[in-house]
């Protein structure tokens, strides 16, 4: 297949991908999917370092140092907002039937959580993801 | 072994073009995890893993490392980008968010825009005239960029109450857009004929005024849908930009964001009971119908109530659904709220956050204020969900909202929100608002609700009004 075609053709498949991969989104993960997929077309940031890698004369460095900086605000900005909003989801830790259980949730973590290290949260997350129940369908 | 090795000496170029491969298949699983609560987060930062590997084997590349000029360039770029983009994501209030997304949208698709306008600037610096394809990928990824980019800065603009939340419409607007849009096609069609990339500037500037144009006439409460829709659009425009580069990284992660990003815009509309052609082009809400006073519909007066009144109904109640609207995030009332709740819990009364699914701000945003106040998510029943407990709910408490329950969207067929599936709070026995003053909601219609037999009204801001309902309720 020739270039153009080629790429036709991987932009065929992955609209039919995106349209299928995120069709049972319950609408209350509508705003961090949102916020989500914002961030992954960030990934233009490659597309500017090639051109900046490219770039001559002073009209193109300009416009490229922009077009950088522009793509790493969408990228860095896209994926922290979003860690941020879903920091916030967690399951009550003990899902019992009882409707009025009396005290806030012991284990829950507070919302606060510092900025320097969302990566080390992931193991601390899990827990709350093995609670049955609170969303019934899996992977 | 030498051989073997030997058979995996591919060209660095190569070893790239594989590091993509496995940063889209990490987009593909970070989106599919974005799509349930469990996974959300996990997905999240597998996304942002699969786009940190991308990024540095960007650099491996020698048209991209060649010069120590550009690439420190590209490293100051990259610094500064960050060092406004992560105090920004960090600080900004959850109330907030649907703006700060907006932006950072907004800058993407410039981004797109921008690429496509240097890449035609290059290729036509090295004086050889680009194919025709190649204009006709760089114009789309300009227009749809430029489109993105305005329409995200007016929507930025709207959320931020720097410019009216309403409609803004004015004389011949139809023949205006249409203008523009005959404009851009003309220079489109001229740049492709005559292979010249000057044109490319005018599309660049038309585009431009398209995005505000387009923009201008959607109001404040349908604005989340339209980032939405602006998002699909800087997908599309990454995409372009892909194919005006040959790299096919940009060509699927926009994609992908381009289709599921439309079908998110569809469920959102979905979630509003209207459709997406209505969303963007009926200039819903311009009009404002309601009185907005204490007396109307047939001379009926609203009853306010004390707190200490409502205090002892929720203290007594068995069944108790809080029905949150943006009124309560405007007040920062989600952590009031939420003692409120575990105060009348710690009574044995059951209480249920009943979510319209387009309370707040965004679709979803309401759950993540709550989420914000510790609130976990099984205790939020979507609307499909709250609705059937409703009848058998002694006390409706709704905080803040007011076109998501007004029952004009169920039994009167000229009301222009008609068709809109709404919490049936009318159905609960009781029905307690909390408004700050009886100004409409974005719809700009009355709300029969208010006047109901069974409804009482508590007026001031709903965090003074919910901290009194709180030490009243311990006070029972």
């Amino acid at each position: 297949m020739t270039g153009i075609v080629w790429y036709l053709t991987i932009f065929v498949l992955a609209a039919f991908v995106g349209y299928e991969v995120i069709s049972k989104v319950p609408s209350i993960l509508h705003t961090p999917l949102m916020s989500g997929s914002n961030a992954i077309h960030g990934i233009v940031l490659v597309g500017a370092l090639f051109i900046m890698g490219e770039a001559t004369g002073p009209a193109q460095l300009v416009l490229g140092f922009v077009t950088v900086f522009l793509a790493t605000l969408n990228i860095v900005g896209g994926f922290v907002v979003t860690d941020r909003m879903l920091e916030m989801f967690h399951a009550k830790p003990e899902r019992s039937s009882s409707p009025a259980p009396p005290a806030p949730p012991a284990a829950a973590p507070p919302a606060e959580v510092p900025a320097a290290a969302p990566p080390a949260e992931v193991p601390a997350a899990a827990p709350a993801a093995e609670v049955p129940g609170a969303e019934s369908r899996g992977p | 072994m030498t051989a073997l090795l030997h058979g995996f000496s591919f060209p660095l170029s190569t070893w790239r073009s594989a590091v993509y491969l496995v940063a889209i298949i990490g987009f593909v699983l970070a989106l599919k995890g974005l799509s349930f609560p469990r996974h959300a987060r996990r997905g999240n930062l597998l996304g942002a893993g699969a786009a940190l590997i991308a990024v540095g084997m960007t650099f491996s590349a020698g048209t991209v490392n060649h010069s120590a000029r550009n690439l420190g360039l590209a490293f100051g770029a990259m610094a500064l980008g960050t060092v406004v983009a992560v105090p920004a994501a960090r600080l900004v209030k959850m109330t907030a968010m649907p703006q700060m997304v907006a932006m950072f949208n907004g800058v993407g698709g410039g981004a797109a825009a921008l690429i496509s306008v240097i890449e035609l600037l290059h290729v036509h610096g090295t004086g050889v005239s680009p194919a025709t394809y190649v204009i006709v990928e760089a114009v789309l990824g300009v227009l749809i960029g430029c489109v993105s980019f305005a329409g995200s800065a007016i929507s930025f603009a709207k959320l931020q109450e720097l410019m009216p939340t309403r409609p803004i419409v004015y004389p011949a607007q139809q023949p205006i857009n249409a203008v523009v849009g005959a404009g851009i096609l003309a220079l489109f069609v001229t740049s492709v004929v005559t292979g010249s990339v000057a044109y490319v500037f005018g599309v660049l500037g038309l585009s431009l005024v398209l995005g505000v144009v387009f923009t201008l006439p959607i109001g404040g409460a349908d604005v989340p849908v339209l980032i939405s829709l602006l998002n699909a659009f800087t997908g599309l425009a990454v995409a372009a930009s892909g194919f005006t580069l040959g790299n096919p990284l940009l060509i699927v992660a926009g994609t992908l964001v381009g289709a599921s990003g439309m079908l998110l815009t569809r469920l959102m509309s979905k979630a509003m009971g209207r459709s997406l052609p209505n969303i963007l082009f009926s200039a819903f809400g311009a009009v404002v119908t309601a009185t907005g006073t204490a007396e109307g519909l047939g001379g009926k007066v609203v009853k306010t109530s004390t707190p200490d009144d409502v205090a002892v109904l929720l203290a007594y109640a068995r069944k108790v659904a809080i029905v949150p609207g943006y009124g309560l995030a405007v007040a920062q009332a989600q952590h009031v709220v939420k003692e409120l709740a575990d105060e009348l819990m710690t009574r044995g009364v059951e209480v249920f956050y009943a979510i319209h699914p387009v309370a707040g701000r965004m679709p979803g945003h309401m759950n993540v204020l709550l989420a914000e106040a510790n609130v976990p998510y099984d205790e939020l029943k979507e609307m499909d969900e709250a609705n059937p407990e409703l009848p058998t709910t002694d006390v409706a408490l709704v905080v803040g909202a007011n076109d998501t329950v007004n029952p004009a969207a169920i039994d009167s067929p000229g009301s222009p929100i008609y068709g809109m599936p709404i919490v049936h709070a009318d159905r609960a026995q009781h029905i307690v608002f909390l408004k700050r003053s009886m100004r409409p909601g974005f719809a700009g219609i009355d709300n029969a609700l208010l006047f109901d037999d069974k409804t009482v009204l508590l007026f001031g801001d709903a965090k003074d009004t919910l901290q009194k309902l709180v030490s009243s309720v311990k006070a029972v």
